[in-house]
């Protein structure tokens, strides 16, 4: 155990430091999503330019070219966090796509998809869900039939986060219908201003649209779309969901909501006392700071395996799935230390922090299913982690 | 940046488990729990030949120098081990007290002799942190102790007292000293003996630390505490794992129903996480001081929490087995039990974590 920092860790943290703090002008503004489109555009160009963003990425391919460390990847993410300055973008296209493309694409693919890609240009979106294939992903029918040298594809994908923005999709569709169902399946690229494609919003219960439908009649797409084989689709998909888990349950991202709920808990009064003085709300927060801080410093240890280049073990397996439930369970506090107060939502005087608190509370009931629901990440903790036995397989009626 | 224990550590404690399992298998444990006259003598005899009872104690005393961490790695073996001795009081608190509390001649008199393990301390502190119960507490005046002292683990032997008194100043009273009663707290752990105390007009030097040293014993004990309970806790969750691959029920092992295995997933899920942050408040305590109670509080009253919820999991994944007197995996449930509610059950340990933090008076 040393938590230090050697000095050319700290020399780089002055580094970003110094970034950051010459160009605060450009994101002193407001942060995400409200920023206008072009300028978030330009600021992920300079943080490309710096290394901010699309570090480890090879510069032939648009990004910065930086040797894989994690270390200073932390960093990044520490000082950009302590200044309030936006990250560069993380959508699925740049989380999912960019690292299954370096892995497994071809180099006529990466050429043209990851640059683009990186600068913001191209937003993509993420067609695995379908209504009958959840946690049971390999049973996928949406279906993609030869005709000449195209597919023309017929099915639907459901939890489709960014579908009405998007520019392409990176869709799982069955091939070969015939083959079993986890050799069936191939990853196509392609445009989502193809004919015959249809997005519906789909409405969750926080009131908004997170999430989208999107049908597919008679989509006409060449072969040459297809990423890592025909057939393939299953092992490539693998590689890229195994990223989309890491990105859940964020100990770093945790730690700042119970940092809110703190504030709120410090400042809120209820007959004139603060919440945080009734000692039955104190002590449920002291419980969930006991779990924010196990999760921050399992979070120091998977890094340290990470940096050894090992795998994480257990210490690794758990993070999506506690990460997700804690951070639910601080929403969960946050509603019930502000009593009759904790149900407004959408707008009014008395409405707190936006209803972010109610809206957190259903989103994160949504990751906590999504991504792998978290009777999934047991059956993984248990299979994988502790070498349990698989369920036996039902034979076939 | 490093966040994680050395080859030289793991390589430690993987020789303090063989030493333990070698001196002290679970019939030896069952031998001492059943015989209170039995001082198990011979495992502590193996540990002084490991050199344990000098683990924190600086090697000018004849001590191996070493961090709270590595105690706590200790600790954690012994909780694997369910091991029938006295570690907190005589091989961490006692030492930690004369050397943050002890002038340069009560540590020369004392380290050595617990170094070697000659001497076994105890330390009677649980008034000033976990509270004062049927009218205990210790009043000092004039070099003269008069109370009495509840739950001193290994307090009826020990040869040496580290007493706090009611204002969070702490004294040394020798074993043989006048006035001293020692009676015995039966409790659900029979691995590890807990004293009643009483002193009447009993002698005793100060030392010359303030509340600074109690808080100090206290965040220490936490972390050991929760150190211990970690290990217990992985005991039973590694047991529940292998029974439930090798009972057959249905004509299936169990462990292939979900229902048994996702018991063992939340039992892991809560239980790795735990090991982190137990590290991670061992080694505030030498290295990151600001942090230290804080994070020992957490670790203690989070351990405590999980621990609880695996030892009873982990008895139910057994079925009736787990329960039985012949599987045994009652010490390990007992020994989670005794570690929660020792210098201060959970909620208590949160309160005073809200008041560390300035966020509850």
């Amino acid at each position: 155990m040393d938590l230090r920092l050697t000095p050319e860790m700290e020399a780089f943290r002055a580094e970003v430091r110094g970034f950051l703090e010459a160009h605060r002008d450009h994101y002193a503004q407001g942060a995400g999503a409200d920023r206008p489109r072009e300028a978030a555009l330009a600021w992920q160009r300079l943080l490309i330019d710096h290394g901010y963003a699309a570090r480890t990425i090879p510069k032939a391919y648009g990004g910065y070219g930086a040797e894989p460390d994690i270390l200073k990847t932390r960093i990044i993410s520490e000082e950009f966090n302590r200044a309030g300055a936006p990250r560069g973008f993380a959508n699925q296209g740049i989380s999912m796509l960019v690292p299954t493309l370096l892995e497994v694409g071809s180099e006529e693919q990466k050429t043209r998809w990851i640059g683009p890609t990186l600068r913001g240009e191209v937003v993509w979106c993420q067609g695995y869900s379908e209504p009958g294939a959840g946690s049971d992903l390999a049973s996928l029918q949406t279906k993609a039939v030869e005709d000449g040298d195209d597919f023309l594809i017929q099915g639907s994908k459901i939890w489709t986060s960014t579908a009405a923005q998007a520019d392409m999709i990176f869709c799982l569709v069955r091939t070969e219908p015939d083959a079993p169902k986890h050799d069936g399946i191939s990853y196509l690229l392609f445009s989502m201003k193809t004919p015959g494609i249809e997005v519906r919003p789909l409405k969750t219960m926080t009131g908004s649209a997170e999430f989208n439908e999107v049908f597919f009649t008679d989509v006409r797409v060449p072969k040459s779309a297809v990423v890592g084989g025909r057939g393939r689709g299953w092992f490539v998909a693998n590689a890229t969901l195994k990223h989309e888990r890491g990105m859940l349950g964020d100990p770093n991202a945790t730690e700042a909501r119970l940092g809110q709920l703190i504030e709120l808990m410090k400042t809120e009064t209820i007959d004139g006392r603060r919440l945080i003085d009734d000692p039955v709300f104190c002590d449920r927060l002291m419980a969930l700071q006991s779990r924010v801080l196990a999760m921050k410093f399992n979070g120091l240890r998977t890094l340290t395996s990470a940096l050894r280049g090992e795998a994480p073990g257990m210490a690794g397996l758990v993070v999506k799935l506690q990460g997700c439930e804690l951070n639910h369970q601080i929403a969960a506090l946050a509603i019930d230390a502000l009593g009759e107060l904790g149900v407004l939502y959408e707008d009014g005087p008395h409405l707190r922090a936006k209803g972010s608190w109610q809206w957190n509370y259903m989103f994160d009931l949504g990751l906590i299913i999504g991504g792998g629901t978290a009777q999934i990440q047991k059956n993984i903790i248990s299979e994988r982690g502790l070498g349990m036995p698989r369920e036996p397989k039902l034979a076939k009626a | 940046m490093d966040f994680s224990i050395t080859s030289d550590q793991k390589l430690m404690q993987d020789s303090l488990s063989r030493t333990l399992a070698d001196a002290s298998p679970l019939d030896r444990v069952r031998a001492y729990a059943g015989d209170v006259s039995d001082q198990g003598a011979d495992v502590w005899a193996a540990l002084r030949d490991f050199g344990l009872p000098g683990v924190l104690i600086p090697e000018q005393f004849g001590g191996l120098g070493l961090k709270l961490l590595d105690a706590a790695l200790a600790a954690e073996a012994m909780g694997r081990a369910v091991a029938p001795v006295p570690f907190l009081g005589a091989c961490a608190l006692a030492p930690l007290a004369l050397m943050r509390a002890g002038s340069a001649d009560q540590q020369t008199e004392w380290l050595p002799a617990m170094a070697s393990g000659e001497v076994q301390g105890a330390v009677a502190i649980s008034e000033p942190i976990a509270g004062a119960r049927d009218g205990a507490g210790v009043m000092a005046s004039g070099g003269r102790l008069t109370g009495k002292a509840l739950f001193v683990e290994g307090g009826l032997t020990a040869g040496l007292i580290v007493a706090a008194d009611k204002t969070g100043g702490l004294h040394l009273v020798r074993g043989a000293a006048k006035g001293l009663g020692r009676s015995a707290m039966t409790s659900i752990d029979q691995t590890r003996r807990l004293a009643e105390l009483t002193f009447d007009n009993v002698e005793a030097e100060p030392l010359a630390g303030g509340p600074g040293a109690l808080d100090a014993l206290r965040d220490a004990g936490w972390t050991l505490l929760a150190a211990d309970a970690l290990g217990a806790g992985d005991v039973m969750l590694e047991k529940a794992v292998a029974y439930a691959q090798e009972r057959k029920q249905f004509g299936r092992v169990i462990g292939s129903f979900q229902a048994v295995k996702h018991m063992c997933a939340e039992m892991a899920a809560e239980l790795e996480p735990c090991r982190a942050l137990v590290w991670y408040a061992a080694y505030a305590f030498d290295e990151a001081p600001d942090e230290a109670s804080l994070t020992a509080a957490h670790a203690k009253a989070h351990t405590s929490e999980v621990g609880r919820f695996v030892a009873r999991t982990a008895t139910e994944v057994h079925g009736g087995m787990g329960i039985t007197d012949l599987l045994g995996l009652h010490f390990w449930f007992k020994r989670i039990g005794l570690d929660r509610q020792l210098l201060g059950g959970p909620e208590r340990v949160r309160a005073i974590a809200a008041r560390i933090q300035g966020l509850a008076a």
